[in-house]
């Protein structure tokens, strides 16, 4: 962590992902959103394997980059009768709505000044993918088979939902 | 040089963004968009505690290792990502089916 | 281990300049005398017929579903294959039972005629 480079891959990549995080909110086109969604998702990625995460880094290419990213455009595509430039307007609330973010922001940024975190050791461990499988199927069992419920519970659902007729 | 609240900065700002967008947008596939990125921010902050925080943290025998709980935590939170984009968006496509409409200001049934 | 990384940060540099660069010099380099003929939209040759932007059916979004929540799945299969020689006979177990549940919202998905092209 103490690498320059390290450093510097760390401001260009927030500087990316912040761009195309107010991209997002800000672009008229839900098109150009959507876009832009998929390079947010993908700088999170660089965000993981700074942190020594691959596994994690992987798993957001190949699900939020690729799958997630799949659902919304063609949910863009199956509502959209135009490709219309104010597909993506803001509602009568943006106002407030900008005080509240302002505000969530500041109470957030004011706790992380306040707080001591207790770092250190840790830092030296590197998960691997074998450590995660090993915690993953340890300690956290039942998560993992609820976790096989609500994904069939979603697709059941989701099935239902969406069907025609 | 960068440190553990250099990520949870990050993660801060991306969440009010987030939070911004989620809402801001009149449209219900960008609000879902909007809350997408907002589980991102809480997914980096996972990432950064269980990479910088001492295993003392969480000095229990029931628990995995510190710096493995965070990505396992990850690992759920993008999986119901996933499962609620699949069923917000099904919902999405049926409001747009019965209204004609994907705009949350026209879709106001209960609202009083 | 972090620095191999740096490679794909070359290649990145490199893949986004080579897509850029040519639309860069082609900005700058090309001549702009629009008229009616060249601004009107075609497809292969010849004219459109009807509207570009058009309504995709719903069976798109049903595939792309079960696409979503199938890849989720490898998510955990993923570690659990390469942890799987430290782990023994329970997390087979444990796995038979998570992809028992899948199947069964395949079997749903099948049993209700969404993955039908009509």
């Amino acid at each position: 962590m103490n690498d320059p480079i390290i450093a510097i891959a760390f401001f260009v990549l927030a500087a990316v992902l912040l761009i195309s995080a107010l991209a997002v909110v800000m672009l008229r086109n839900i098109v150009h959103s959507a876009l832009f969604l998929a390079l947010a998702f993908v700088s999170v990625a660089g965000f993981y394997i700074l942190l020594n995460a691959e596994f994690l880094a992987a798993v957001q290419i190949l699900i939020y980059a690729g799958a997630v990213m799949i659902l919304l455009l063609f949910a863009i595509m199956l509502t959209q009768r135009a490709n219309t430039p104010m597909s993506n307007v803001s509602n009568s609330q943006a106002g407030l709505a900008a005080i509240v973010a302002a505000a969530v922001f500041v109470v957030l940024a004011f706790v992380l000044s306040k707080t001591s975190w207790l770092t250190g050791a840790a830092a030296v461990t590197q998960p691997n993918t074998e450590v995660l499988g090993k915690a993953l199927f340890d300690y956290y069992v039942l998560p993992f088979e609820i976790a096989s419920v609500l994904l069939l519970v979603a697709m059941i659902g989701a099935i239902v939902i969406a069907r025609e007729d | 040089m960068l440190s553990l609240n250099h990520f949870l900065l990050l993660g801060a700002v991306l969440f009010s963004i987030g939070l911004y967008g989620a809402l801001s947008r009149r449209n219900a596939v960008a609000i879902l968009m909007c809350i997408e990125l907002m589980f991102n921010a809480v997914n980096i902050t996972l990432v950064a505690f269980a990479r910088f925080l001492a295993p003392a943290a969480t000095a229990s025998q029931s628990l995995a290792p510190v710096s493995t709980v965070g990505q396992v935590f990850t690992i759920f939170v993008i999986t119901v990502a996933a499962a609620e984009a699949a069923v917000g968006l099904a919902i999405v496509l049926a409001i747009y089916r019965t209204r004609r409409t994907i705009s949350v200001e026209d879709v106001d049934l209960m609202k009083w | 281990m972090l620095t191999a990384y740096g490679y794909i940060a070359i290649f990145l540099v490199i893949a986004i300049g080579f897509g850029i660069v040519p639309l860069i010099i082609s900005l700058r380099e090309r001549q702009t005398r629009p008229d009616p003929v060249k601004l009107s939209t075609y497809e292969c040759g010849v004219e459109t017929i009807g509207p570009t932007w058009v309504q995709f059916r719903v069976g798109f979004y049903l595939y792309a579903l079960v696409f979503v929540i199938f890849d989720v799945e490898t998510v955990f299969l993923y570690p659990w294959a390469v942890a799987y020689g430290k782990l023994g006979l329970y997390a087979l177990v444990e796995m038979f039972v998570f992809v028992l549940l899948l199947a069964v919202g395949l079997a749903y998905a099948w049993r209700k005629r969404a993955l039908v092209w009509k």
